[in-house]
């Protein structure tokens, strides 16, 4: 008896490794790798013209320190998730409940809300970049007014914001209206025999009890507006004055790693942003006690 | 009356946000066979084009190649979803039903990649891409892809789910672990793996990073990557920028609507990896 279980353990290590193997060389060869080597290459600086990379210690770090275009390019993506996690977050959460119950249509109202998250924001970047045109864009027309959406430094990151917020909707949706299915139908029946309206019942049940969900789309929405590149990329180019106002840190990273093949000040950028985005989720976690409430 | 009132009040919230979400591909769809001079006229503002210019498709079909880059597209898509379906449902199942020496510490890696933010990984990876001789090519685009941490995570959910019983009745009728993983539990994950393959094409398709850095040339690059191309390009020219948006969308949002809930579902699993 004893020597069959270890034949069984034995082809079970055996066959658990050739299973894994594919995945974890891949892992190892793509990411783990990569990922130490971008954090290597942020001491060296890049040697120009096919020379040897120089190590120069912390000597990009104090560069980043001092560099007012990297703290921009900050400023630029917090302020970018400043407007989009919020605001995106609780149109979702409204939108799932109200799609929360039997009605007609419910269906084609998901279908639509979701719509963005299927095509590329390339294409999406394009369609707004046009309805955002200041003489003839679909919104001034519409609307009677002359707002330079995307060339105006101090409203373009905004622009592109709402950009971002449209795209993600339905996306927060989906996942607030899985949670929803949890919570139980008679909490909300308790609650308006004892008089509370549908206000009072969203506040008070709704809200405490899909706390994790939303705990969970907050620190995934998190990390993604942190990496914000594609609609700056589209929406901005070099001759936009709102240009150094919209870069974002990732935008930054592109620019200067294969734009000026300064690849060891973009890695420099890059672990700044995961230092950054690892204290942001940190935060959120430590503050998660406060709010979040597990059964 | 209240509650008439009320439902009244939310089918009006719902239309006016479908509104909002529809009118950007609407004006999409609508530019895409205006003439220049159509869209840059105010006074009358024209929303339908007068004459509807089809040969606006041709022209930018032409122009970008756009057969050569959904060939391009559909390829990566295609060897994507291959390579990660078939080795995240062998990983997968490994994690979830194997005990191994060593199999908590190669978890912690997998974790260890899908918290990290993807750019961190980039730089190295062109390198290689580059020494392999592989830019400008499929292999290139395909290249990051090629197994999946996140896949790796959501077949390992999938196989823990299904019950022990089976894969003990199929042992004690003589299955050996292969047979039991191929015949027995992998079926059962269909659904799973349909998620992953959903996620895994529109992340791939939607990427523009990567195939800007790898594939700079017109005839070897994504659609997505086009389209930053031509955006550069074009400037003024809306109609064909419009069009060349819808050419590149078109077919997903087809895909979407008859194929909705496994969208849905699948892109819903990734946890904001999109």
């Amino acid at each position: 008896m004893k020597k069959k279980a270890s034949s069984r353990q034995i082809s079970e290590f055996m066959w658990g490794w050739i299973f894994i193997l594919p995945t974890m060389i891949g892992l190892i060869v793509l990411n783990i790798y990569p990922m130490l080597d971008t954090i290597k290459q942020s001491f060296y600086k890049t040697g120009d013209f096919g020379k040897g990379n120089v190590f120069v210690g912390l000597a990009n770090y104090r560069k980043v320190m001092g560099d007012s275009e990297v703290w921009q390019a900050l400023w630029n993506t917090v302020k970018y998730a400043i407007v989009e996690v919020p605001f995106s977050l609780v149109i979702a959460l409204l939108l799932a409940v109200l799609l929360n119950k039997k009605m007609r249509g419910r269906d084609a109202f998901r279908t639509i809300f979701f719509l963005p998250m299927v095509v590329a924001p390339a294409a999406i970047a394009m369609v707004w970049k046009w309805l955002y045109n200041s003489n003839f864009g679909l919104i001034n027309n519409v609307f009677n007014i002359k707002v330079n959406w995307i060339s105006d430094p101090d409203i373009a990151i905004y622009s592109i914001a709402l950009i971002g917020i449209w795209s993600v909707i339905g996306y927060n949706m989906v996942l607030f209206l899985a949670g929803l299915q949890e919570v139980p139908r008679d909490y909300y029946e308790a609650a308006s025999l004892d008089g509370a309206n549908g206000w009072q019942q969203f506040i008070n049940i709704t809200v405490p009890l899909i706390s994790p969900t939303i705990f969970f789309v907050l620190v995934t929405r998190v990390i993604g507006a942190m990496q914000v590149f594609d609609l700056i990329y589209m929406m901005i180019d070099l001759n936009n004055p709102a240009w150094k106002k919209t870069e974002s840190l990732v935008f930054l990273f592109y620019k200067y790693s294969f734009q000026q093949s300064k690849k060891g000040y973009g890695a420099t950028v890059v672990v700044v942003l995961l230092v950054f985005i690892l204290l942001l989720t940190v935060i959120q976690l430590i503050g998660q006690k406060k709010w979040v409430h597990y059964e | 009356m209240k509650k008439i009132i009320s439902k009244i009040l939310i089918y009006i919230i719902l239309v006016f946000v479908s509104i909002t979400m529809l009118v950007p591909f609407v004006w999409m769809f609508l530019t895409a066979f205006k003439t220049v001079s159509e869209t840059m006229q105010i006074d009358p503002f024209v929303i339908v084009p007068k004459v509807w210019q089809t040969q606006n498709f041709g022209n930018v079909v032409r122009a970008m190649d756009f057969v050569k880059l959904y060939a391009n597209t559909l390829s990566m898509v295609a060897l994507r979803i291959l390579f990660a379906v078939l080795t995240a449902t062998l990983s997968g199942y490994a994690f979830a039903r194997l005990e191994f020496k060593g199999k908590n510490l190669m978890f912690a890696l997998v974790l260890l990649q899908m918290m990290i933010p993807v750019q961190i990984f980039i730089i190295p990876q062109y390198v290689m891409v580059s020494k392999l001789h592989m830019t400008n090519t499929v292999a290139g685009l395909v290249f990051p892809g090629i197994v999946t941490a996140f896949g790796t995570f959501l077949l390992r959910q999938a196989y823990m789910q299904l019950p022990r019983d089976l894969e003990e009745a199929a042992r004690l009728d003589g299955c050996n672990i292969p047979q039991t993983f191929l015949f027995i539990m992998t079926p059962l994950t269909k659904s799973s793996m349909v998620a992953l393959g959903i996620f895994t094409a529109v992340f791939a398709y939607k990427d523009l990073m990567w195939p800007m850095i790898v594939c700079p040339d017109n005839r070897a690059t994504t659609l997505a990557s086009a389209l930053a191309k031509m955006n550069g390009q074009y400037q003024q020219k809306y109609p064909e920028l419009m069009m060349a948006a819808l050419i590149s969308c078109l077919p997903m949002i087809i895909l979407y609507i008859f194929f909705q809930k496994q969208f849905i579902e699948g892109i819903a699993t990734s946890g904001g990896k999109l």
